[in-house]
Order: structure tokens, then sequence, then C-alpha cells
């Protein structure tokens, strides 16, 4: 069964979804996309040190991302307001990773691959990756749920209530960077960030409690990836784009449908 | 389980502390009894909040030190909470935060904090004053020692502060907690407090709100002016003394 390209990329795709879910959540609570895109961006310059040092990709991207969600933890309140920060280390990291890759000819091709993913090449070792990455991160977010929640809502609460508000924020961030590596191969870069906060976004309308929107926003990423590779197969298209526009689709028929609810 | 009215729940002794290279709190000494409301005054950028957040270990200290009566618990009504829209959360999941309650005890905690019915309300969708009695009910959910409110009448109308502080000589009359206060309501809040802490970046004054009212330092801070409504206030009740109310009134008034 695995030896069909489709099934490993549905597989591969439902992944994502399932990983990207409650941590998508809490990325669109804290008001943390653009610091999804940087972390994710910061992948790039972490495959570009793995390609030019033959080391393998995996670890290299982790470490980079988790450097850069690190560095933007330490330097937050320093001076920047956060989306200034985030914007110069984000794209100071794609454009690094991309001239750092241009150096090196042989992985020009390669970083297209990691730009915008390759769903349909998924290897049954990726999907081990995958898979195994995204049990981690579900595990790590579900353990530390109940702290991540009541920090979320207020810092302060949650230092009455005897819970570190700076210890759930590393753990998030830590899910974080996994996820990105992870993620990766299936919808690249540039569209990870996407791939954490539309599911979210379109899950919203639909949940009265934290964990509803959590589950909604699973079967959503899982409905998108479905659709957006069924539509890639028979009209042609990019992959992890057309599972993005699909996730889009379902965002706006979600929205809509709690508009039309509240104005009957 | 409450301590002897005589045994501080909480103790600071020399408290201070900095944020960001710059002192904020000084010298701060204070120790709050069980059953005991105390109210902390003092104008804007005074350290009032950041002495509460200190309290609940939020800011490390950068002198003196802190004793609190082992495995004390705390209940925290923060300054501003506000939650953003995009997460749903109803009013019984909320109270269940970061550890779980069962219905009775988050029943109680509502009607105690005077919104028995609001359980299967979204938070987004209170009103402020409704808003404002969730946190209290959250705040007391495991039957504090200690209660600490921030501003918690920020945002709501006068009646609406005064049923509110009703509600907390309420809670304190049925758990005996200790209450420290930080408020900004002067006249409502020396009336419903046994002891008031005058402070700006140390203690300048403190002691009953008669005594606190009376005190130059604080009449310093606050004035005797139109700003200064609870100096009115006091001054009106206990003793008049003219000449320090010849500032000018609305014309028509007097």
């Amino acid at each position: 069964m695995l030896n069909d390209f489709m099934v490993r990329a549905t597989l591969a795709g439902m992944g994502i979804a399932a990983a990207s879910a409650p941590l998508g959540c809490f990325v669109v609570w804290r008001r943390m996309a653009y610091f999804g895109e940087a972390t994710a961006h910061a992948a790039v310059l972490g495959v570009a040190l793995a390609l030019a040092l033959s080391a393998p990709v995996l670890p290299a991207v982790i470490l980079a991302s988790l450097a850069m969600a690190l560095t933007v933890v330490l330097l937050r309140g320093h001076g920047y307001a956060m989306d200034t920060l985030l914007g110069v280390m984000a794209h100071t990291a794609l454009a690094a990773g991309m001239v750092a890759v241009s150096l090196n000819t042989n992985a020009r091709l390669d970083l297209m691959a990691f730009l915008f993913g390759d769903i349909l090449a998924v290897t049954p070792g990726d999907l081990a990756v995958i898979w195994g990455g995204g049990i981690l991160v579900i595990g790590l977010v579900a353990w530390h749920w109940s702290d991540l929640l009541v920090s979320t809502l207020n810092p302060d609460l949650a230092r009455a209530a005897g819970v570190d508000p700076a210890k759930a924020e590393l753990w998030l961030t830590l899910a974080l960077a996994l996820v990105v590596a992870v993620a990766i191969k299936v919808v690249g870069v540039l569209l990870i960030a996407a791939m954490l906060v539309i599911p979210a976004a379109a899950a919203r309308p639909l949940a009265r409690t934290p964990e509803a929107m959590a589950l909604g926003a699973g079967a959503i990423g899982a409905a998108a990836a479905l659709g957006g590779l069924y539509a890639a197969y028979w009209f042609d298209t990019p992959a992890g784009p057309s599972i993005v526009c699909a996730a889009s689709v379902i965002f706006v028929l979600t929205t809509l449908a709690r508009s039309v609810a509240r104005h009957r | 389980m409450t301590a002897d009215a005589g045994t501080p729940v909480i103790e600071t002794q020399g408290l201070g502390v900095r944020v960001g290279g710059r002192t904020v709190l000084q010298d701060v000494s204070m120790a709050v009894a069980a059953n005991e409301i105390v109210t902390i005054v003092g104008p804007n950028g005074s350290g009032k909040s950041t002495f509460l957040r200190a309290l609940i270990g939020a800011v490390p200290l950068s002198a003196g030190r802190m004793q609190r009566l082992p495995g004390l618990r705390i209940g925290y009504v923060p300054q501003k909470l506000s939650i953003d829209a995009a997460l749903p959360i109803t009013v019984r999941r909320f109270l269940s935060l970061p550890r779980r309650v069962t219905d009775s005890v988050a029943g109680e905690a509502l009607a105690r904090a005077g919104v028995p019915e609001l359980g299967k309300a979204q938070m987004a969708d209170l009103s402020g004053g409704q808003f404002q009695r969730v946190l209290l009910a959250r705040a007391i959910l495991e039957r504090p020692q200690l209660l600490l409110l921030d501003e918690a009448t920020q945002g709501l109308d006068q009646p609406g502060a005064a049923a509110f502080y009703q509600r907390i000589e309420e809670v304190r009359r049925e758990l005996g907690c200790a209450i420290i206060m930080v408020s900004h309501d002067l006249h409502v809040v020396m009336a419903a407090s046994d002891r008031v802490l005058c402070i700006n970046g140390h203690i300048c004054c403190e002691g009953t709100p008669e005594v606190v009212a009376d005190a130059p330092e604080y009449r310093a801070l606050f004035g005797t002016g139109t700003k200064g409504t609870l100096a009115l206030y006091r001054h009106q009740h206990s003793h008049s003394h003219d000449a320090d109310c010849a500032h000018d009134h609305q014309p028509g008034v007097s």
C-alpha cells in the first residue's frame, strides 16, 4: 500500500495536519503567525548549511529553527517592536539561506524542493519522520496543554497558579521548530505558516472550547490535505500550494457560515 | 484551614524590586493577617502592581525577603485580562485552568462571586462587570488564604464597583482569607478596608483609612483639591476644617 505515491502523500498530509492543528491554535491565540513564519524561514538557512556541509538536513533544520525562535524570544522587548524584529530576522534568514545555497551550484535544485515542498516524492522514510515528529509534537502540546492555555490567557494568572509561563513558552517554541522541520518536505518553507494558521482560523467559528478548536483544526487540515492533493492530481497543479488553497476555501466557507448564522 | 488572626499570611521585609535597571520599589515591609483587608493606593507608576506581582512571584526581588505561610493558597485577579477573540472558551472551562475542578466547586465559586448562571457563557461575550466577577470566581475556586486584586474594578461604573467591593467583603467573611487590593476608587476602597498602604516607590504612610487620609504624605500625593475626593469625603465624615477645603467648588454647588 505504501508503494503508491498518492497513498504516501495522503498519509504525509494527514500527519502534518494532525501535528500542526493544536500548535496552530496557539499560534493564532498568541498572535504568533509571524513568529511561525520566521521560524520556518530560518529553516532555509539550516537547509543551506546542511547542503554546504553535506550534513543531514533534518537536524540542521531543527537547530536553525530553534535558534531563530530562541533568539527572537531573547531579543523581545529590547528596543524594537516585535513585528519589526521578526521582519528583519525572518527575511534575513531567508535571503542568507538562498545566497548560501547559490554558492553551491549542486544544491540549487534541491532548494526549490525545500521552498515549495515535494509531497509527491515522500518516501516511507520521510513518512516515518513526519509521523514520528508529529506524534512527538502532539504529545508535547497535549502534555503541557493546560499550562500553555493559562499562560496564553495571562502570564501573571499562570504564575499565581504555580505555572511558569516562560517554561510553557519554551515548550511551544520547541514544538514549533519540530513542526517546521517535519513539514518542510510536505508544503515547503514558504507555506508552513499557512498550515499552522489557516486550519486553526477556519475552525474558530465552529468551536466553543479550545479543545474543540484544536480538533476542528485537525479535521479541517486533513480535509484540506486530501482535497488539495487530489485537486493537484487532477489539475496537475503543485501539491503544496493546492493544499493551502483548499484550506483557504474551507476558511472562507466556515467564516461565511458563521456570519450567515449570526444574521439569521 | 485559616491561619490564626495573629500569624501573618504573607510578610515582606525590606522588599525591593528593580525592573530594567530602575528601582521601582524599595524597603517595603508589611504583613497581612487572615481576615484582614489591606488596600494599596498610590499614584500611577508608583509600583502598586509591581508589588502585587512580586507577592505572587512574577517579578524577582532585588532586595529584602518575603515570607509566606507554607503551602499558601493564593487567588489572584490581574489588572488587565483581555481574551483574544480567536480563543473560544466557556466560563466553565476557564475555571478549570490550569487545574480541573468539579462542577460543584465551580458552581459554588460562581455563586459566591454573584454570577451563578454564567457557566455556559463564552468569556468573550461577558460584560465588564460579569467578566470581573468571573475572574473573582476563578480566584476563590481553591478557597485561597490570600486574595490579591489588582484594580479589579477598572472599567466598572460606580454602582458596579461598589457592588463588587461588597462581594469581596462577603468573600472575606465566608472564606476568612486575607485580602490585598490595589485600587483607584479611593473613596469606596477606604470605606471597605481595614488598613491602607500608601505607596510611591516606598511606603509613604500606612494605617487605618482615617489615619492615612489625614497623613501629610498622602495629601502631598493626592492633594485636597478636586482630585482628592477621598480627603474631601473623609473630612466630611470625620471632622471639619474649612481651611483645607478652601479650594474651588463647582459654581453653584456651595
